[in-house]
């Protein structure tokens, strides 16, 4: 198989008497959408903060396509490829929509020390723009403040900013969370397309989203691995059943 | 949509005209004192424009901004008063004489304010929210009392000027003239912060003010961006210090005490926050009222006090909230 584009090792991180993770190690191949399941509680989100730089951990090194980037600051991690979209969303509410995404595009075009052009009519990001509001779909909502959209909107654009760093390994954190049945289709139908283009790594409760969508699955149990396979393999694991799916009857 | 930006730049015209006109209708009108009232208003919007650009747009809010102020007065000041003895500013290791001309005093006066900003931002601009208040208005603090401590430049008691900057083909002492020259100065910083809101620069600091770390995260070193601004907000409010020791002829401590800081922010809050054009309409009404009110009682404050109130509940974007309409809030 190919190198790993993420490599985690032996990861732990405590808060006080808390173990949020506990000697994980994952890696995860370019091209796949890799899963993270686990109960409430499981450490998932501490996990993708560590990865992302939001948190940095006690023990264990994170490689990002050969780099030890266990101490990067979290700035310079969205250069070399990361990008993430948060569980909560964090798009920037008192901002246009197409404001949130420019910002998004021009953290890759070098630095922002610009200070004479209106950052919205600079043609050549005008065209990123532009594609990147029609691929989540917000075209028509361009010059509304993100903080009128509709919850499904948001993440819409949470993703579409995520998406518009150009990201090598893209971090998803609960996308599905609070979305209407529509909306869940809708985000799982972009989420495939964007397998074309980048890495996925995710976090999600949805269990059908992510039978349909991943590659590989990693079941994490009090910030313990349990078991790293394929849906199949997951599906059958007699302890993932017992430990998180429950019996069958109750498998969401 | 479109009635509402019509609205605005009626507004914004009418203003500026009313400014171009003023000293014709105040000599009119048989007040010429009213120019050095317009004068000092300018001088003042400049500075609350200046702290604008960090409080509404950056979404800092500093106590300290009269430092920056202070000091661009003192400069001035202190480069006139070794011109007016016939001493050296600084005789080692080179020799640098005084001087009372407004074309090397005044970029002095940005320069060494924008340097103190970079000083006082580099180290607050490692906080936020409330922490970030204190120290700069223990910066300020620290900086009046040194200046209250600096005998040879007055202490206490200040320093006057011998006469206003000179300024080829103007003569800064003829308060029209003067006028002008704010007005002039007022305008392009004006033009130059509010293409600087909507530039790409702007867009960073107007993102870190929601939210800094999902700044960080798409890739910004915040800080950086940050520590610019406050630096820009710096030098422009030196460069309004450096106005007023002109048309007061006069510096004192006084213009750096953490109230004076109070006084800009005032200015601003009433005037509406992030709008650029508002803290020009905030200085004009604070400036005006306490003039007029200070005529009748001299417990001023007692009335402003409550007006500010409503103001500051009632409407969201100040005085420039309501005369412009509630649009963009920017541009």
């Amino acid at each position: 198989m190919a190198e790993p584009l993420l490599r985690i090792d032996k990861l732990s991180k405590n808060f006080g008497s808390i173990v949020a993770s506990q000697g994980v190690s994952l890696e995860v191949f370019p091209g796949e959408i890799h899963a993270l399941i686990g109960p409430n509680g499981a450490g998932k989100t501490t996990l993708l903060n560590q990865i992302a730089g939001d948190l940095v951990p006690d023990s264990g090194q994170i490689f990002f396509d050969g780099h030890d980037i266990t101490r990067l600051p979290l700035y310079q991690r969205s250069h070399l490829g990361l990008a993430r979209s948060y569980q909560i969303t964090s798009v920037f509410p008192q901002l246009s929509v197409e404001e949130n995404l420019l910002l998004a595009i021009q953290a890759q075009r070098g630095h922002s020390f610009r200070f004479w052009r209106r950052g919205l009519s600079i043609p050549e990001l005008r065209d990123d723009l532009e594609s990147s509001l029609e691929r989540v779909g917000l075209s028509e909502r361009a010059e509304m403040s993100a903080c009128n959209l509709s919850h499904g909107e948001k993440k819409q654009l949470e993703v579409g900013m995520a998406l518009a760093c150009n990201p090598r390994l893209l971090l998803l954190d609960e996308p599905m969370a609070g979305m209407g049945p529509g909306g869940t289709v809708e985000l799982s139908k972009l989420i495939r397309r964007l397998k074309e283009k980048t890495t996925i790594l995710l976090v999600e409760h949805d269990m059908e989203t992510i039978f349909a969508l991943a590659d590989r699955i990693t079941v994490l149990v009090y910030g313990e691995v349990v078991t790293t396979g394929t849906a199949e393999e997951i599906r059958s694991n007699a302890i993932v059943r017992h430990a998180y799916l429950g019996d069958e009857d109750e498998a969401c | 949509m479109s009635s509402r930006f019509d609205r605005k730049k009626l507004c914004l015209s009418f203003g500026a005209i009313l400014l171009i006109l003023l000293p014709m209708l105040a000599s009119l009108c048989g007040e010429p004192y009213l120019i050095s009232l317009a004068s000092r208003i300018l001088i003042y919007a400049l500075a609350a424009v200046s702290l604008d650009l960090i409080l509404g747009y950056g979404g800092l809010v500093s106590l300290g901004h009269a430092a920056f102020f202070g000091i661009g007065a003192y400069m001035v000041a202190i480069l006139a008063h070794h011109d007016f003895e016939g001493t050296a500013l600084i005789s080692w290791p080179l020799t640098v004489p005084g001087s009372d001309s407004a074309l090397i005093a005044w970029p002095a006066a940005v320069l060494c304010s924008g340097l103190l900003a970079a000083i006082i931002g580099a180290l607050s601009l490692r906080t936020t929210g409330m922490h970030f208040i204190m120290i700069t208005l223990a910066f300020a603090q620290m900086l009046f009392y040194f200046f209250v401590g600096l005998e040879s430049y007055g202490g206490d008691d200040g320093l006057t000027l011998f006469s206003r900057n000179t300024l080829p083909h103007f003569d800064l002492s003829d308060d029209t003239q003067f006028y002008y020259v704010c007005l002039v100065l007022l305008f392009v910083f004006l033009l130059l912060a509010s293409r600087l809101v909507v530039s790409r620069f702007g867009l960073v600091i107007r993102g870190c003010r929601e939210n800094d770390k999902r700044m960080q995260s798409l890739g910004f070193p915040t800080y950086r961006y940050k520590l610019l601004c406050f630096m820009i907000a710096g030098a422009a409010s030196g460069l309004a210090g450096a106005l007023i020791a002109n048309q007061i002829e006069y510096v004192s401590p006084g213009l750096m005490h953490w109230t004076r800081s109070g006084v800009i922010l005032v200015m601003v809050l009433l005037g509406g926050t992030g709008t650029l054009y508002g803290p020009v309409l905030g200085a004009a009404a604070f400036l005006l009222l306490e003039e007029i009110l200070s005529i009748y009682t001299e417990h001023w404050m007692l009335y402003f006090g409550p007006l500010l109130i409503l103001v500051v509940l009632f409407a969201r974007h100040g005085l420039y909230g309501i005369l412009a309409g509630k649009g963009k809030r920017y541009g």
